[in-house]
């Protein structure tokens, strides 16, 4: 599995396209929506920690049909299936690594960003917060919905359709801690059920993931 | 004698032919009588006015937009654990009339709100949670029509049914958290305060039980369909065969 | 272990393609699938690796014994030789290449991205996979597509080694390896009687 774990990560970075897009994504995101909203900077920092979340889980949300499909093209997903790993194990390794190379990202970027929108002074450290702990669970509902559409042509509008609505409370609960944690509020409740959202996702959704690559694989 | 035995297509289509006048004369009853009741003998709300009397409308239409997903999960569940295609079937007619209902709850929800809130959409709980349901019902029936392989179909929905389900929860959770919300209680309560008046329900009542027959019988209607249309493929196939 | 195949009926998107198979393969030995394109050969191959469920019957020995090379050899284009082969042999718990890269002539290529490899040195590299898993029973699908004759040599060559080793081999190829310990099955008598799938049997 760390085998696995390691191809994937060297493949991201030979190949590109896993930092680079997601990132390039959440930085135009964040450059449109001033451009959208107008410039006032009272106005800008109000948004900036929803802005934040909206770009990040956008930027996953493209990354997320590289997941399956290019082993799915190649027929690696057929001969892992043989291997001696479960296939729970493998799309479990396959979330990890595209939260390593998507979600890590976008936490390390999004101060960055942050400034662009005139992010209050405090809201740096739970905008950081707030997506490393949510970020686990946007890659691990993505591997679910990239499960689903696999085999699909054209199935990335559709994984589109079935991943968004599974990603509101995520966002709620993630937006609102960066949002109470920039005005100074007590943030307790919102970070745990956040962290409880991330902790259940990633102990249980990779059932259901290995479920439906085995139904798509038939 | 068990309920699977209904699962059988044939005999669902018997049973439930034989079931189907009832279900619609009832159905037809039920509505007509419960909304000209609630329409035309109630008295106007001393604050609401007339625009109350949306309910009649808005409360049995929005139970069953969840009575419908629920109805969903649970065929899901029969799919996945009996595999009795009927199910499958059942699950994936009962969408698009969730859907709907979702629909007619958040149109006349906007229509009632307008004079009462001033305004055709907030942000409210309930609303919200109604805008995702709705989501999830279009998601669904997007990947029904995705696949071709109708057993495969059949597996996958299931699967994001349950998933849906859970999520679905948890998004009614999340955004009552995000807003309290402008929305008034439960309509119908076992808590007395929060119950509306009983000149008021009785009506209420009649129209739900119109709104589940009808669920019902438009769910019969549908499954039918899917079934024929199963059926007309498979003697097709048949034919091409002989 | 043998594999042992009994009664088993195979289908394709719900279709029963071939049924009442019988046969097996012992160790040591090969067996060669025949017939014509789109008899079912393909569609059984991957119901022995398990990779879809068996309509009837049962194989035994299969499992985690077996090591499974469909027509797409599952290359990663960005990944040198060494490093595709080296991925696979740690998935299966193993760390020595150098004997499928001997065995498969690819030690001039072994630093070459796999993208920059012709359609015959990919094949060699899909099938130097094999080698790497350490699985007794090799399952294959058509592996001579796109090898010249030296090529097909080196591969009946590791088919020989892998056999006399104790491993067994599966195999759906139209080409005659020269191989003394295969014996052949024609699936053509096997083929399912033409009826509707089993999808919509239900309904009629």
């Amino acid at each position: 599995m760390i085998a696995l774990l390691m191809r994937d990560l060297r493949l991201a970075v030979r190949a590109g396209g896993g930092f680079g897009l997601g990132l390039a994504f959440f930085l135009i995101v964040t450059v449109l929506v001033p451009l959208g909203v107008g410039p006032e900077t009272a106005l800008l920092s109000k948004i900036a920690p929803g802005i934040l979340w909206i770009g990040a889980l956008l930027a996953c949300l493209l990354s997320l049909d590289r997941i399956f499909a290019l082993d799915f093209e190649d027929g690696s997903i057929d001969l892992l299936a043989t291997a001696p790993l479960p296939m729970e194990g493998i799309v479990t390794v396959k979330a990890l690594a595209h939260w390593l190379t998507t979600g890590l990202p976008l936490v390390l970027a999004a101060p960055a960003l942050g400034v662009l929108l005139s992010l209050p002074q405090g809201g740096y450290f739970w905008i950081v917060v707030s997506l490393l702990v949510g970020t686990p669970a946007l890659s691990v509902i993505g591997t679910f919905g990239a499960a689903l559409t696999v085999g699909l042509k054209r199935g990335g509008l559709l994984m589109s359709l079935l991943v968004l609505p599974l990603y509101v409370p995520t966002l709620v609960f993630g937006a609102e801690v960066a949002r109470r944690g920039g005005e100074g509020l007590v943030v307790q409740t919102p970070l745990l059920m956040l962290a409880g959202i991330s902790c259940g996702a990633v102990a249980l959704l990779p059932f259901a993931s290995a479920a439906v690559l085995r139904i798509n694989l038939r | 004698m068990s309920i699977w035995e209904y699962a059988n297509p044939v005999k669902f289509i018997k049973t439930t032919d034989r079931m189907m006048p009832y279900l619609a004369v009832g159905a037809v009853v039920c509505l007509v009588s419960g909304l000209v009741w609630g329409f035309f003998f109630t008295p106007d709300d001393y604050r609401q006015g007339s625009t109350v009397k949306i309910i009649y409308l808005h409360v049995p239409a929005a139970l069953m937009a969840i009575n419908a997903w629920m109805m969903m999960l649970v065929a899901s569940l029969v799919w996945i654990v009996r595999r009795h295609h009927v199910s499958a079937l059942a699950a994936r007619a009962a969408a698009p009339i969730g859907a709907v209902m979702t629909l007619i709850a958040l149109a006349t929800g906007a229509i009632w709100g307008q004079p009462m809130w001033g305004t055709w959409w907030v942000w409210d709980p309930r609303l919200t949670s109604f805008l995702i349901l709705f989501l999830f019902y279009l998601g669904y029936m997007a990947l029904w029509e995705a696949i071709e392989n109708d057993d495969t179909a059949a597996d996958l929905t299931s699967i994001l049914c349950l998933v849906g389900s859970v999520f679905a929860v948890l998004s009614r959770y999340a955004v009552l958290f995000w807003n309290q919300g402008l929305h008034q209680g439960a309509s119908l309560s076992l808590d007395k305060e929060e119950h509306v008046a009983d000149v008021f329900s009785s009506p209420l009542y009649v129209c739900i039980a119109g709104f589940v027959l009808l669920f019902i019988a438009l769910v019969f209607l549908r499954t039918q369909t899917e079934i024929r249309a199963r059926r007309a493929r498979a003697l097709i196939a048949r034919e091409r065969l002989a | 272990m043998d594999l042992q195949v009994t009664d088993l009926a195979v289908a394709r998107g719900g279709v029963p393609v071939l049924e009442g198979l019988n046969f097996s393969v012992a160790d040591g030995r090969a067996l060669v699938l025949r017939g014509p394109n789109g008899s079912g050969k393909t569609t059984l191959l991957r119901t022995i690796a398990g990779l879809q469920p068996a309509l009837e019957g049962e194989v035994i020995g299969a499992g985690e014994r077996i090591a499974y090379a469909a027509h797409a050899d599952g290359l990663k284009t960005a990944l040198t030789v060494t490093e595709n082969l080296t991925f696979w042999a740690k998935v299966f718990g193993n760390s020595d290449i150098s004997a499928a890269l001997t065995g498969f002539d690819l030690l001039d290529l072994a630093d070459r991205p796999a993208g920059s490899l012709s359609a015959g040195q990919k094949r060699r590299l899909g099938l130097a996979r094999l080698m790497v898993t350490g699985r007794p029973v090799w399952v294959l699908d058509e592996p001579t597509v796109s090898l010249d004759a030296a090529s097909v040599a080196l591969f009946a060559e590791a088919v020989r080694a892998h056999l006399q080793a104790g491993g067994s081999a599966l195999m759906a190829t139209h080409i005659d390896l020269g191989l003394d310990e295969a014996d052949t099955f024609d699936v053509t008598p096997c083929r399912a009687k033409p009826r509707v799938s089993a999808l919509d049997e239900a309904f009629l």
